[in-house]
């Protein structure tokens, strides 16, 4: 039995395209359909479903720095200097230097941090956050909260409209919330602006209603929130990033703290033999996950981890892992689909430009 | 109107002589989606019957085109590659993606025709 979340009523009643994510029955799409979908969230706003994701919490005493310590630990990430209400995308790294999940960590005090963690990951997490916790600390798992997404260059008019909040000096990676009531984090899949908004689960659907309601507003599935996230570049957990795979084989260097050499499996994360990389196909065709990517001379030298059709460039995308000698942009390559070479070169990602509101477009009070 | 045949898996055929022109049903068309791409085999290709003969791919998904016969490919939709509305033409004007010479007319017997196609639409849903 598939679980559900808060809002499946509500999607069953949109006329959704039910299938199983992570466990749970999701929409996949809705009634415009995928392509119609990923334009809707380029051109105005969307709201997704992301309930399925695990909302967790680690809390040390006032004063203290152990929370700080445990989640430069536990990430390649340093968090003493970030600010509070602020959000850092990181991973969890295993002994070998894996990636055991990668999650949005928001540090809401000087010694307590919230993370949004993957819903196919959530007990692996879990178990692995708790069996690392240091004494003091504490862990909360938010079980009977929700999570909507609400993505495009008109999504902080619908908040203003609908929530009547003037969020527009929250910045990008940034939380703003009330009375504990309410969370919303600037932050998204979709390279577009917008917000993720947390509610107790009874406050669900009357949420997803109102914003429903605005003009600008219309549901979208998992499927275009894939394509959505694939032309942005962006990891999607256990296809482009799994326990193989360390932070710069994955090309996210850029998490890592330059100081923090002591989180767990740092000793094995290694200058990388291969690296993610974006694919683009120059030949006709749509090369999907598990295309083998090979040389001009037809030597197989990777798999595409994720790949599909990108709406906004009219041109099949994707990702995969090359040896770092292949992982130069511009490198040409073949990827073979049924049999098929399909001339393709590596691609600088974002495949298209992300229009998030800039992280130092801070007004200062 | 010409009579159309179907297959379980939703393939739409017209048969004019011992020829079959194959596309794919407008109830294949709504469950795939936006259609991104149209992968066309070679003319002369030997085809069995529930083999692939082509693929049609969404922007959701990639979905194999099975040959309803034994036989070899006579003709294939250039002009639909870069045109993917063609698609949604009668299989018997310019829908068609590929047309069939048959080996045996026998293998057409079990195909259903528009009200049994419709019938079988019935159960699957």
């Amino acid at each position: 039995m598939s679980r559900k979340t808060a809002l499946h009523g509500a999607h069953v009643a949109l006329g959704a395209k039910m299938g199983e994510f992570a466990g749970y029955d999701m929409p996949l799409y809705y009634g415009l359909g995928v392509k119609k979908e990923h334009e809707w969230v380029r051109a105005s706003c969307g709201i997704f479903d992301v309930s399925h994701m695990g909302q967790i919490s680690v809390k040390g005493a006032e004063g203290e720095t152990d929370a700080v310590e445990f989640f430069e630990k536990i990430t390649p990430s340093a968090f003493s200097k970030l600010g509070i209400n602020r959000t850092k995308y990181t991973v969890l790294t295993n002994d070998q230097g894996g990636i055991i999940d990668d999650l949005m960590v928001t540090k809401t005090g000087d010694n307590e941090f919230h993370c949004v963690i993957n819903a196919g990951c959530k007990e692996k997490d879990i178990q692995w956050i708790k069996s690392h916790l240091t004494s003091g600390l504490e862990f909360t798992y938010f079980e009977d909260w929700s999570l909507i997404a609400l993505q495009g260059e008109k999504a902080e008019d619908v908040v203003r409209d609908v929530l009547g909040k003037d969020l527009s000096d929250v910045p990008y990676m940034g939380l703003w919330y009330e009375d504990y009531t309410m969370f919303i984090s600037r932050l998204g899949y979709t390279g577009e602006d917008g917000f993720e908004i947390s509610v107790p689960n009874k406050d669900a659907e009357a949420l997803w209603n109102k914003l429903l309601e605005h003009d600008a507003v219309e549901p979208i599935g998992l499927a275009a929130r894939d394509s959505l996230r694939l032309e942005m570049g962006y990891c999607l957990y256990g296809h482009d990033i799994d326990a193989s795979t360390t932070p710069r084989e994955a090309d996210l260097s850029w998490v890592m703290g330059k100081n923090n050499d002591g989180f767990i499996g740092a000793d094995k994360v290694v200058d990388p033999a291969r690296k993610r990389v974006g694919v683009k196909l120059t030949g006709k065709g749509v090369a999907r996950e598990g295309a083998e990517i090979r040389t001009t001379d037809d030597e197989v030298i990777g798999t595409l981890t994720s790949g599909g059709f990108s709406p906004t460039l009219g041109m099949s995308i994707g990702q995969g892992y090359v040896p770092v000698e292949y992982a130069q942009e511009g490198t040409e390559l073949l990827i073979n689909v049924r049999g098929r070479n399909i001339e393709a070169e590596v691609a600088k990602m974002p495949f298209v430009p992300a229009k998030t509101k800039s992280a130092k477009a801070v007004k200062t009070a | 109107m010409a009579e159309l045949k179907f297959t379980k898996d939703h393939e739409c055929i017209y048969v004019d002589g011992d020829i079959a022109y194959v596309g794919i049903s407008e109830h294949a068309r709504d469950a795939l989606g936006d259609l991104v791409f149209v992968e066309l085999p070679e003319v002369g290709k030997a085809v069995e019957k529930g083999g692939d003969v082509a693929v049609v791919e969404s922007v959701k998904t990639a979905a194999e085109v099975y040959s309803p016969v034994d036989g070899e490919v006579v003709e294939v939709n250039e002009p639909m590659v870069d045109d993917l509305e063609l698609i949604a033409k009668p299989v018997n004007e310019d829908g068609w993606i590929v047309k069939v010479k048959v080996a045996d007319a026998s293998a057409l017997s079990d195909l259903m025709d528009e009200a049994a196609y419709a019938e079988y639409l019935k159960e699957v849903d």
